[in-house]
C-alpha cells in the first residue's frame, strides 16, 4: 500500500514536470526574437492568402536574421526603416550571426529544426545550394516582384526550377584594391599582367611598403588570390565551370587554375606582405590600406564601404583592377554576386514577407540602402542607375562591366565550393603547403562537398 | 540482526523505480544520442535525410592528410599541458600548505583563471599576443628579448595555445596537490622534519604520498587535453593554415562544412582513442593507488 502510494507520487510529480516542460515554449507570449518552438509542424501552417495586404493590415511582426557586420547593419536598418514608415502595421525583429562558416552553420540548423526567422539574409551561389533550398525556402519564382530582378542574377538563386530570393545589397568586384596616392607617389600604373603587377611590387617594397596586405586571422580574406582569379581560369578554359561540375576540370591540373595558389606562394616567399600578415585581421589591413602603409589589398569591394565608413577622408585614394593574367589585352575582372533574402518554409507571415521581399526591389528600397552605405558596386535590379559621385573603387569595376571583361567567380557557376579552402590558401600562404599540393588537396575537398551534395558524376 | 531488517525496510521504501528519473535524464540526454551518432556515423548525413554508406565515412576520415598532423598535435598538447601543470602545481601546492603569510590570497589569485570562460582567456591572450603592439612583445621587447609571432608562427602556435592550457588549468591542479598533501598524516612531516628538512619532506613524503593526487591531475589534464578544443578555437581556428589543428578542430570543421556524417564518425574515432588511451592508464594507477 504504502508502496503503491510512493509510486503514485513519482509519477505525479513526473507529470507535472513534463506538462511544465511541454508548455513552456508555447507559453511565451510574444513571438518576438524567440525562434518558434520546435515542435511547431513546419510549412503546414502558413496561413492561406486570405485578405488583400492593403485592406484593414493588421500587426505582423517580421523576424529577421542577418550577417552581423557594420555595412550589412546599416543597410538593413535603412531599408527596414524605409519600409515601417511605408507600413506601420509591421515590426521587424533582428537576430544576427557571424559571417563565415559559423554563420552557414548556424543557417543549416536552424532550417534544418524549424526554427528559422521568417526572412533571413545569406549568400547566393553554391552556398545556397547546400541549405536544400526546394525543400526549407518559399518558391518566389511566379511573384509578379521578380521582374523587376536583373536576369543574370535568378540563376544563383534557383534550385529545381524555383526561385528562393531577392538580391540585396550591390555586386562586388573581386580583386585588388590598391592606394592610388601610393601609386602615385611612386609613378606606378595599374598592372594589366602578373609580370606588372611583379614589378609594381618591387618598387613599392623598396619604398619601404607593404606591396600586398595580408589576413590571414580572418582566414576567409586568404582565397582571394584563388577565387578572383577565376576570371583569367576562364579565359584559357572557357568551359572550367561545367567541366568542374562534372568531375572532369581539376584544380591541380586544368591549365592556370592553380595560379592563384602560386600567387600566394610567391606572395610569401618575396616578402611582399606586411609584417604581421599571419595573424591581421580585414579591419587591420583596410586601415593599412586606407593609410597607404600597404599598398594593395586582394579583397572584394564590399571593403570600399567600410574604408567610407570608417576612413572618409580616404574613400576616394582607393581603386580597383582584377587580379592581373598573362594577357594584358584581356586583363578583366571576377564579380560577385550580391547575397540574397530569403523567406523560410516555417514562417507564419509569408504574404508579409513577400510583401517586404517586392518592397525589396523597388527604387525606394535601392535610394534608402544607397543613402545608408555607399554604392559599392552595381545593384542587380532594374533601372537602377549608379549616382555620379559613386567611390573611385566602384568607377573601376563599373569599367570591367562596361567592357564586358567580367566572369562570375565560380561560386555562381557551379554549385560546388570546397569548405576548407581558406586554410589550404594560409598555409599555401604561410609557406607551410607548395601550391601544387594544396591545388591537390583542394580538389579532394571538392570531391568531398561533391559527394554530399550528391552531384552526379561524383 | 536489527541492521538486517533495517535495511530490508530500506529496499522497501526506496523501490526500483526511484532509478526512473535518473535513467530518464541519462537515456535522453546521453544514451540515445551516443546511439545515435553510432549510427549516424555510418551515413552520409545533410540533417534533411542521411544515406547508409557504410564505413565510407571512416575510411573518409582516416586518410584525410590533416588528421596525422591533428593526431601529432592532440599528444603534444595533451603530453605537455599535464606534464606542465604537474610540474608547476606541486611547488606550488607545498608552498601554499607551508606557514606563509596571505595564503589565502595567493591560493585565491591562482585559482581565480579556473573561473574564467575559457573563451574569454582565448580571446584576451590572442590580444596579449598580437606579433606587434601586444602587451607581452611589448614587454618582452623593451627587455631586449626576441619577440615571437607567438599564434602566428606556424611551428610555434600549438605551444603558445598549451601554455595558456597551463595558465587557466594551474589553479584546479594546485588545489587537487593541496587536497592531497593536506591528507597525508602529520606524524610524517614530523619524522622528515627530524630527518632532514624541506627536501627529505618533499622527496620521501609529499612525492610519494599526494600519489593519488598526482594521478588524478594526470588523468583530469590529459583527457581535458585529448579533448581540448575551445581554447585552440578562440586562440588559432587550428591555423594558421592547419598547424595548430587537434582532433577536435579537425572534427568542428568537417561539421560546419556541413559533413555531419564524416564529423560523427571522426566523434566516433575521438571517443574510441580517449578511452583506448585512458582506460589503461587508469588501471595502471588504480593498482598503484595508495590507503593513507
Amino acid at each position: 500500500m504504502k508502496k503503491n502510494q510512493m509510486l503514485f507520487k513519482v509519477l505525479s510529480i513526473l507529470c507535472l514536470l513534463s506538462l511544465l516542460a511541454a508548455c513552456a515554449p508555447a507559453a511565451t507570449p510574444a513571438p518576438a526574437t524567440q525562434a518558434p518552438a520546435t515542435q511547431a509542424p513546419a510549412a503546414t501552417q502558413a496561413p492561406a492568402a486570405t485578405e488583400a495586404p492593403t485592406a484593414a493590415p493588421e500587426p505582423v511582426t517580421l523576424t529577421f536574421l542577418h550577417w552581423d557586420d557594420q555595412t550589412t547593419r546599416d543597410q538593413i536598418k535603412a531599408v527596414t526603416d524605409k519600409y515601417v514608415a511605408l507600413h506601420p502595421n509591421v515590426t521587424f525583429n533582428f537576430e544576427t550571426m557571424p559571417g563565415g562558416a559559423d554563420g552557414d552553420n548556424i543557417v543549416k540548423t536552424r532550417l534544418a529544426t524549424s526554427e528559422m526567422t521568417d526572412i533571413f539574409f545569406y549568400n547566393s551561389g553554391a552556398l545556397l545550394q547546400a541549405l536544400h533550398p526546394a525543400d526549407t525556402l518559399v518558391d518566389i519564382s511566379k511573384e509578379p516582384f521578380m521582374t523587376n530582378v536583373v536576369e543574370s542574377f535568378i540563376p544563383t538563386v534557383t534550385q529545381e526550377g524555383k526561385s528562393f530570393g531577392v538580391p540585396f545589397g550591390p555586386a562586388m568586384g573581386g580583386g585588388i584594391l590598391y592606394n592610388k596616392k601610393v601609386y602615385a607617389k611612386l609613378g606606378l600604373s595599374v598592372p594589366t599582367t602578373w609580370a606588372e603587377f611583379e614589378a609594381n611590387n618591387e618598387k613599392i617594397k623598396a619604398a619601404g611598403i607593404a606591396p600586398v596586405i595580408s589576413t590571414f586571422g580572418d582566414t576567409w580574406t586568404s582565397q582571394l588570390f584563388v577565387l578572383a582569379d577565376y576570371y583569367n581560369v576562364e579565359q584559357s578554359n572557357s568551359n572550367f565551370a561545367a567541366d568542374y561540375t562534372a568531375n572532369k576540370a581539376k584544380y591541380a591540373t586544368a591549365p592556370g587554375a592553380m595560379n592563384g595558389f602560386a600567387y600566394l606562394d610567391e606572395s610569401f616567399k618575396k616578402g611582399w606582405y606586411q609584417k604581421d600578415f599571419a595573424t591581421d585581421k580585414l579591419d587591420q589591413g583596410l586601415k593599412m590600406l586606407a593609410e597607404g602603409t600597404g599598398a594593395q589589398y586582394p579583397m572584394l569591394t564590399f571593403a570600399l564601404g567600410n574604408i567610407a565608413t570608417n576612413y572618409p577622408k580616404a574613400a576616394n585614394d582607393i581603386g580597383f583592377f582584377g587580379i592581373p593574367g598573362t594577357d594584358a589585352s584581356k586583363a578583366g575582372a571576377t564579380i560577385w554576386m550580391p547575397n540574397a533574402i530569403y523567406i523560410s518554409k516555417t514562417s507564419k507571415n509569408i504574404d508579409a514577407a513577400k510583401e517586404f521581399l517586392a518592397f525589396l526591389t523597388t527604387n525606394d528600397a535601392i535610394n534608402a540602402v544607397m543613402a545608408a552605405v555607399p554604392p559599392t558596386g552595381p545593384y542587380l535590379i532594374k533601372g537602377i542607375k549608379l549616382p555620379d559621385n559613386v567611390l573611385a573603387g566602384v568607377k573601376d569595376i563599373a569599367g570591367y562591366i562596361d567592357s564586358g571583361k567580367t566572369a562570375p567567380a565560380l561560386e555562381y557557376l557551379s554549385p560546388i565550393k570546397g569548405p576548407s579552402l581558406e586554410q589550404f590558401c594560409v598555409s599555401v600562404g604561410t609557406g607551410q603547403m607548395t601550391p601544387a599540393d594544396a591545388a591537390a588537396a583542394y580538389d579532394k575537398d571538392v570531391e568531398k562537398q561533391a559527394q554530399q551534395l550528391g552531384i552526379p558524376g561524383w | 540482526m536489527k541492521s538486517d531488517s533495517r535495511s530490508q525496510a530500506v529496499l522497501l521504501t526506496y523501490p526500483n523505480w526511484f532509478y526512473f528519473p535518473a535513467a530518464l535524464v541519462f537515456g535522453v540526454f546521453f544514451l540515445v544520442p551516443t546511439l545515435l551518432a553510432f549510427y549516424f556515423s555510418l551515413t552520409r548525413w545533410s540533417l534533411f535525410d542521411a544515406k547508409f554508406i557504410g564505413l565510407d565515412n571512416f575510411k573518409l576520415f582516416l586518410s584525410d592528410p590533416q588528421l596525422l598532423s591533428g593526431l601529432r598535435n592532440t599528444m603534444i598538447y595533451a603530453v605537455m599541458t599535464s606534464g606542465l601543470k604537474i610540474i608547476i602545481a606541486l611547488p606550488l601546492a607545498m608552498l601554499l600548505t607551508s606557514r606563509i603569510r596571505l595564503k589565502g590570497l595567493f591560493r585565491g589569485m591562482i585559482f581565480f583563471p579556473v573561473l574564467v570562460s575559457t573563451v574569454a582567456v582565448g580571446i584576451t591572450f590572442s590580444t596579449l599576443m598580437q606579433p606587434s603592439i601586444g602587451v607581452i612583445n611589448t614587454a618582452l621587447g623593451s627587455i631586449g628579448l626576441p619577440t615571437p609571432d607567438w599564434l602566428g608562427n606556424p611551428r610555434l602556435a600549438i605551444f603558445s595555445v598549451a601554455l595558456v592550457d597551463v595558465w587557466k588549468g594551474i589553479g584546479l591542479a594546485m588545489v587537487i596537490f593541496i587536497a592531497g598533501i593536506l591528507s597525508i598524516p602529520l606524524e610524517y612531516f614530523e619524522a622528515a622534519r627530524l630527518e632532514g628538512g624541506t627536501w627529505v619532506a618533499f622527496r620521501h613524503v609529499i612525492l610519494p604520498l599526494s600519489r593519488n593526487a598526482t594521478f588524478t591531475v594526470i588523468l583530469l589534464s590529459f583527457i581535458g587535453g585529448l579533448r581540448t578544443f575551445d581554447l585552440i578555437w578562440t586562440m588559432t581556428h587550428g591555423g594558421p593554415g592547419f598547424a595548430s589543428d587537434v582532433l577536435t578542430s579537425v572534427i568542428y570543421k568537417e561539421y560546419q562544412a556541413g559533413f555531419y556524417g564524416l564529423s560523427t564518425a571522426g566523434n566516433v574515432v575521438l571517443f574510441i582513442l580517449v578511452t583506448a588511451i585512458i582506460y589503461p592508464l587508469m588501471r595502471f594507477f588504480q593498482g598503484k593507488e595508495l590507503e593513507l
